[in-house]
């Protein structure tokens, strides 16, 4: 048979999104409702040197990628949890299909959700000067770590106990992009705070595409941010797949 | 030998030092119900959850459809269907969306398996609801729709980790029939249970587990001569009493404790009256009276020596 399984899997997430309201607000309109709250509220109190909005847009890209990474830990928890991921293991099911289904989705609902969250920016008055090249670039950063947090999400959501813990667990990665250069410049941070958002892996991510934004590519924080990437992904998905083999 | 769907001989499971399965050896011939039967905490889930691939054993040789488990644990589990203790059904998907899904992951189904998601509907009764999100379904229903997933591709051996705990009774019969039904289509099905009639209902072999042992194995009828059958019970107010009645009901046996009499009856009105008469004509009279019938607790304490409470975990 030449029915795939991961795309049998990604459809089931799919309708699990979409008929979620809980999971699309906390997915596309948080980060869209964070992002007017900044710019309009808080914008003229933070000097950057460049205009608020053209600072901060990259910063909530990341944040939107975070965002939805809360729905993607409860639905795999409550799939662990209510014995689907049983279910499916019994069946003579690709054993890799489950969780990709999942990491998948959770990549294409940041994609939606940051392609959202640009289109709002334009309307606000973002005006990067990256090439088609460079917003490629950013396509790319996007979709990177996205599938890292993707994986690091996916083993968080089948080791916690219930779906309120899994949903807990997502919230460091929440809170993380305001611990970095997102919302402000590192430099403008207290001590301690500012070497702490200097060297976590979101400032190097948020840089890269602050860079390519502006048509002024970081290769420094691009190697580091793609190396914290790739490492990322990789621990989140030793961590999952043995998490799956084992939990009954 | 070539006939047994299932072969267990010496399965040992512990998790980390606690010992949960202690060396059990059955054989279920296909086309047979056997029944696990024990309380919670003996084991049962375990069980259910190594034969089924879930789990690894640390002990034994294990055939299951005639591949072994931890060897072809791939082509096990094509061969069978697998219903848990708590429906696993997908709740925001509808009931037959559930059963799309089936199809769509077994890679027995050819086509595009409406024809057999549809049937499943109409076989349990389903298709007026099959629109309706699985979240709003009572629990019989997810139980129903939780089986007719778990037919889906027609295995041929089917595990049913209690499948009716917390059912009421009509929905209860409900699934003894359905199960009627699969055994006679050819299937196989191992079925775990707390309750001693739903073995003596549907099981052709009985195995009675306990703490990870299994104490006694085979027909209803040959576990039943085993454990005291109905009988009434008498209770009386005092030690005199339950002497006097003790010299008139030879047959009884006595518990000086609970001062009371166990008399062997078939539980109809007529050997009731009877006992009564009896009673009445030596103007004797118990300050209690209650019709026996045998139940786990029964079967536990004369197979075992003690009840189910003290090994309910």
């Amino acid at each position: 048979m030449s029915k795939s399984h991961a795309l049998v899997m990604l459809r089931r997430n799919f309708k699990h999104i979409a008929r979620n309201p809980t999971s699309v607000f906390n997915a596309v309109l948080m980060p869209i409702i964070i992002m007017l709250m900044f710019v309009y509220m808080f914008g003229d109190a933070f000097s950057v040197g460049v205009d608020y909005i053209d600072y901060a847009t990259p910063g909530l890209i990341l944040l939107a990628v975070c965002y939805g990474l809360g729905g993607t830990a409860t639905a795999v928890n409550s799939d662990m949890t209510k014995g689907i991921i049983n279910r499916f293991k019994v069946m003579d099911v690709s054993r890799g299909a489950v969780l990709t289904g999942h990491v998948i989705a959770s990549v294409l609902t940041n994609v939606i959700a940051i392609a959202a969250l640009v289109g709002v920016a334009f309307a606000l008055g973002f005006s990067p000067a990256a090439n088609l090249a460079q917003w490629l670039g950013v396509a790319g950063m996007v979709v990177l770590l996205g599938f890292a947090a993707g994986w690091l999400t996916v083993a968080l959501g089948l080791s916690a106990k219930s779906p309120e813990t899994a949903g807990m667990a997502a919230v460091p990665l929440v809170m993380l992009p305001f611990f970095s250069s997102a919302i402000v410049p590192a430099e403008k941070m207290g001590p301690g705070l500012r070497q702490f958002a200097e060297y976590q892996p979101f400032t190097p991510i948020i840089e890269t595409m602050r860079g390519l934004l502006n048509g002024t590519p970081d290769t420094t924080a691009t190697i580091v941010a793609v190396s914290w990437c790739a490492a990322i992904a990789l621990a989140g998905y030793l961590w999952a797949s043995s998490t799956f083999k084992k939990r009954a | 030998m070539t006939a047994a769907a299932i072969a267990v001989s010496g399965l040992r499971k512990a998790y980390k030092d606690k010992v949960v399965l202690d060396g059990i050896d059955f054989e279920v011939r296909a086309g047979t119900v056997f029944s696990l039967l024990g309380p919670n905490g003996a084991g049962k889930t375990t069980t259910v959850n190594v034969l089924t691939t879930l789990m690894k054993a640390d002990g034994g040789t294990i055939r299951v459809a005639g591949h072994d488990i931890a060897t072809e644990a791939k082509a096990v589990r094509a061969a069978i269907g697998v219903t848990g203790q708590f429906a696993a059904v997908d709740e925001l998907l509808t009931g037959q969306e559930n059963l799309q899904l089936m199809a769509d992951l077994n890679r027995a189904v050819t086509g595009d398996g409406k024809r057999i998601v549809a049937d499943l509907l109409e076989r349990f009764e389903l298709t007026a609801a099959a629109g309706k999100p699985a979240a709003t379904y009572s629990g019989g229903m997810r139980r129903k729709l939780d089986l007719a997933m778990t037919l889906v591709g027609n295995p041929q051996i089917i595990f049913l980790d209690e499948p009716t705990t917390g059912l009421d009774p009509r929905s209860r019969r409900t699934m003894w029939e359905i199960i009627r039904g699969l055994v006679a289509d050819g299937v196989t099905v191992f079925l775990t249970t707390q309750y001693l009639e739903e073995a003596d209902q549907l099981a052709d072999r009985i195995a009675v587990l306990d703490a990870g042992r299994l104490v006694a194995q085979g027909t209803a009828d040959e576990l039943k001569r085993q454990i005291p059958g109905t009988h009434i019970r008498l209770r009386f107010s005092t030690a005199a009493e339950l002497d006097a009645a003790a010299r008139v009901l030879t047959d009884a046996t006595r518990d000086d404790e609970a001062l009371a009499l166990r008399v062997p009856s078939d539980g109809g009105t007529k050997s009731l009256r009877a006992l009564l008469d009896r009673l009445d004509e030596y103007s004797l009279s118990a300050e209690e009276c209650s019709v026996h019938t045998p139940d786990l607790d029964d079967v536990f304490l004369a197979l075992t020596g003690h009840t189910t409470e003290v090994d309910a975990k």
